[in-house]
């Protein structure tokens, strides 16, 4: 590669850059010209510095100089760009003013760039999730070539960024503003098809409920298909290809971790310690979306009795019935696979369970706990939606590590992590004795799986964390990791030895 | 069983993977007290992952399989001396610092060093081979300096130095003596496959050339190398990589029977009492069937320490390793073996099927005995075979067609990638057809 392209691409797309966000302190006369020759540039900018870095070299694997890169390894370059995106976060969640967004008029600055795209897909004005939604999508898309152009010898790689590159950009961006376009009429409701409960946290909140229901065929489908993605959609493709048919190749915030967040992924802690905090953190997180979700429930069911379809009471027994169903399906059917992961899915549906009763017990309409649920969902909202999935989960990238929110707090990456673990045909099998214990697999898990732990005791690797990305396997000199759906038989598999012995 | 044992003190020299996978097993079978002792560093790491240290992939603490309190809480003692001699009479190791350790049972596991022969120049500055944590670290201080770089010795050590440079951005020259490299072990195309890898990246490969000097500056340091093909070939640094041999000077005077390493027969067990040798320092006096006296490899090293800790806990147990396997990387192609594949094979003992992928980078060979069609081995470029599948290939003599049939079986490559099977399955189709005599015998 040349240098000079490489600097003349980098201070192209950072020209581009600089130019949408001089539009902070000014307003500039046309809008579209602006958008377009700034997106021009930080596009094709960026496309030309990808190729320069990889284009030019031989396919394999590209990780020469990973720890010696400032912006990589925790340097200097790493913590201005943390502090950056931190900075653009806490300004979306807490400050939209900064950005050019006025609740109570028209937009200024950097939201107002936007409008053109905005009244083209959804017919209004834009805000400043729009102008965030946007950037989202454009980076996954640009990252997105720069990932297969890094990993164009590895098919599974390509067609795996191809999808969540595709989920991301009609799933999440074009199909639910379009909708938003077509029924300017009907209550607003989330249209992200793919987006369920308990991701999209406010999916059984009252207002949302109301606006599906309120919503016509439209809104009665999203409701239909967002159940039918929990209860049924769901278990079936984890049961079958474990949870990376989600985490790796749907989820968005997942396609943000696997392309722009990257170059971050060997900064995830393999220490065993955090390993403790995770499980303990990730069960807390679900315990507290699940008793949230089913005091707001029971607050809607008190509330609404002429839209509903059951009662408070009804509901109740329902919830019971189900965890009583499945913590005895785990303990009579799947003894011998619980470890560790089973119980504290034990220990987090029986808080629930208690939760449950005490609603019961104690509270007049609203109340759980004596806490009024809206408040405790306004809480959930803020503590776990806004702060941790988007200020510490995608700001602190270049420090933690590209998959904090997935690993530590996202609450449907905890349910699907229990199926994974106690029913799913998927594992990552390890190649007999072949693994020479280098270290590549655990350095570069996103995830901060000790990989390498299980391979070189010739261990398949079942973990209720493991998203599926498969570059352990890839980056793998020995040819030792290969990701599977199989029998459920031999699928945890402890020998004394590896094989090549014959003791 | 082994529990009822008296407790002894069992004393290992060398923190490598033969040395840690024998403490291992032996704390799982036992309470015997544990001291492994290493001059080299505190803990042990992957040797074989040193290389990617240099080329920024992982930090050296990567390549320690375990964290630090792994050794506090099963109880393994790490002693970080440099033994100087062994008394087996007293049954003590003394260290270089002049203080002694006592043991009952002593496994003596000190790996290699690398080999150099003689040549003028070889103990000039930026002349090093690479096998220590200490090599990397000069190698390390004298990277900056270096804008071209000689290696000499066409094996497995060579190519990754080559990477490694190459990863920097250093010019290569790489001098094999062979006519084609690691051709003792690679059958001629797939050497072939790995010449014309290499030369893709740039490296300077120079077969049929051998190192007959080194050069010095006015500063003791290496200017460069005098090759016998007469050329000079500026290097400021110089990489010596022709083999390894075993790492044992320290124990001549220690009454063990040495050969090129030390000695052992089919228990591990040296000439003196309560004294083992295992992994690359190790002679086996009665050499498996088909296979070396020393097998300086990361697989051989960890079953031996498998099988010592067995006779260690109170099972008597014979090294006794399943069908050879190996595994390389050579730049961006992977390599894989099992069983028997030999270079150039007698042809009336060993015949082989060979399938080249168009795009020359990939191929499957499957030795196999002509006379009655038994699968005897294989090698495989650029893609993945599944280990256990061949191991019971081999073990049960499986006959060729039965293995071109059920090949997918033995197929690791990741998901989504395409398959070889019917490209194979057609080659050995007309192998069959194109060697009438084959076909009979079959």
């Amino acid at each position: 590669m040349t240098l000079t392209q490489k600097k003349g691409s980098l201070i192209l797309g950072s020209s581009g850059l600089i130019l949408l966000l001089s539009t902070l302190f000014f307003n500039p006369q046309n809008n579209s010209l602006l958008l377009s020759s700034s997106m021009l540039l930080m596009i094709s900018g960026s496309l030309i510095y990808f190729k320069e870095i990889y284009g030019s070299s031989l396919a394999g694997i590209k990780n020469d100089g990973v720890w010696f890169n400032a912006l990589t390894s925790k340097g200097i370059w790493g913590w201005l760009l943390g502090m950056a995106l931190t900075g653009f976060y806490v300004a979306i969640y807490w400050f939209p003013e900064l950005l050019g967004f006025h609740a109570d008029g028209e937009s200024t600055g950097l939201v107002r760039v936007f409008d053109p795209i905005s009244y083209l897909l959804n017919g209004n004005p834009a805000t400043q999730w729009f102008l965030y939604g946007t950037m989202y999508t454009l980076a996954i898309l640009l990252f997105g070539v720069k990932f297969i152009w890094k990993y164009r010898h590895n098919r599974y790689q390509i067609i795996r960024t191809l999808s969540v590159m595709f989920f991301q950009l009609c799933f999440a961006f074009l199909i639910p503003e379009i909708l938003e376009k077509l029924n300017p009429e009907t209550p607003y409701f989330a249209k992200d098809l793919k987006n369920m409960w308990p991701l999209n946290y406010y999916f059984l909140d009252q207002w949302h409920l109301k606006n599906m229901l309120n919503g016509g065929n439209l809104g009665l489908f999203f409701l239909g298909f967002g159940l039918a993605l929990m209860f049924i959609i769901s278990p079936i493709l984890t049961y079958f290809y474990g949870k990376r048919w989600y985490c790796s190749w749907v989820c968005g915030c997942g396609a943000l971790a696997e392309t722009a967040g990257d170059p971050f992924r060997q900064l995830s802690s393999k220490k065993m310690s955090v390993w403790k905090f995770e499980r303990w953190m990730i069960h807390a997180v679900l315990a507290f979306i699940s008793i949230t979700t089913i005091a707001v429930i029971w607050s809607f069911l008190s509330s609404n009795t002429e839209i509903s379809w059951f009662t408070r009471e009804q509901f109740v027994g329902g919830i019971v019935v189900f965890i009583l169903l499945t913590v005895g399906v785990l303990f009579f059917w799947k003894k011998e696979g619980l470890s560790k992961d089973a119980k504290y899915s034990m220990i987090s549906l029986g808080v629930i369970l208690v939760a449950v009763l005490s609603i019961q017990a104690f509270s007049g309409e609203k109340n759980i706990l004596f806490i009024n649920s809206y408040k405790l969902q306004k809480w959930y909202g803020f503590g776990i939606g806004a702060a941790f999935s988007g200020v510490l989960g995608v700001g602190f990238y270049p420090i933690l590590g590209s998959r904090v929110w997935c690993r530590f707090g996202c609450p449907m990456a905890a349910i699907l992590g229990l199926q994974q673990r106690l029913l799913s045909r998927f594992r990552i099998t390890t190649n007999g004795g072949q693994c020479i214990s280098c270290g590549n697999c655990s350095t570069y898990c996103e995830m901060g799986i000790d990989v390498r732990a299980y391979a070189q005791k010739g261990e398949n690797i079942v973990r209720s964390s493991c998203v599926g990305c498969g570059i352990c396997s890839a980056v793998c000199p020995r040819g030792v990791l290969k990701l599977e759906n199989d029998s459920l038989e031999n699928r945890i598999n402890s020998e004394n030895y590896p094989l090549g012995n014959t003791l | 069983m082994s529990k009822d044992n008296p407790k002894k003190s069992i004393v290992i020299i060398g923190n490598g993977i033969s040395g840690v996978t024998s403490a291992r097993h032996i704390r799982k079978a036992s309470s015997h007290e544990i001291t492994i002792i290493s001059d080299e560093t505190p803990y042990f790491f992957s040797r074989t992952a040193l290389m990617y240290v240099y080329m920024g992939h992982m930090r050296f603490e990567h390549t320690q399989p375990y964290e630090d309190h792994f050794w506090v809480k099963n109880k393994i003692n790490l002693v970080q001396k440099r033994v100087s001699g062994i008394d087996h009479h007293k049954k003590i190791l003394e260290f270089v610092e002049g203080s002694t350790l006592g043991y009952d049972k002593l496994v003596i596991a000190t790996g290699s060093k690398p080999n150099r022969f003689g040549w003028p120049g070889q103990d000039l500055k930026a002349v090093q081979g690479l096998y220590h944590k200490q090599d990397l670290d000069q190698f390390e201080v004298w990277s900056d300096s270096i804008q071209e770089a000689t290696i000499v010795g066409g094996g497995l050590i060579g190519i990754e130095l080559a990477e490694m440079l190459h990863s920097r951005g250093k010019k290569v020259h790489f001098l094999v003596r062979e006519s084609s490299f690691w051709n003792k072990i690679l059958p001629p195309e797939e050497s072939e496959m790995i010449n014309k890898h290499i030369k893709a990246y740039g490296i300077d490969l120079q077969l049929e050339t051998e190192l007959k000097a080194i050069e010095s500056n006015e500063n003791g340091r290496a200017r460069g190398v005098f090759t016998s093909k007469e050329e000079f070939i500026e290097s400021q640094w110089v990489g010596l990589t022709v083999g390894v041999s075993p790492n044992i000077d320290f124990l001549k005077e220690s009454g063990l029977a040495i050969g090129k390493g030390i000695k052992v027969n089919a228990f591990l067990e040296t000439n003196l009492p309560n004294i083992y040798a295992i992994g690359d320092c190790a002679e086996q006096t009665e050499p498996i069937p088909g296979r070396r006296p020393i097998e300086a490899v990361w697989y051989t090293g960890r079953m031996m320490g498998e099988t010592l800790a067995k006779t260690l806990t109170g099972e008597k147990t014979k090294y006794a390793p399943g069908p050879w396997f190996n595994s390389a990387k050579f730049f961006n192609i992977e390599y894989q073996t099992y069983g028997i594949v030999s270079a150039s094979p007698n042809q009336k003992t060993e015949a082989h099927l060979l399938w080249i992928h168009p795009n020359k980078e990939q191929s499957i060979r499957l030795s196999f005995n002509p006379s009655n069609g038994e699968l005897l081995g294989a090698i495989s470029m650029g893609i993945r075979l599944r280990h256990i599948v061949f191991e019971e290939w081999l073990k049960k003599k499986t006959h060729m067609d039965t293995v071109i049939d059920c090949f997918k079986q033995a197929n690791f490559d990741p998901e989504l990638y395409p398959t070889y099977e019917k490209e194979l399955s057609s080659a050995w189709d007309s192998l069959k057809s194109k060697n009438n005599l084959l076909k009979n015998k079959l």
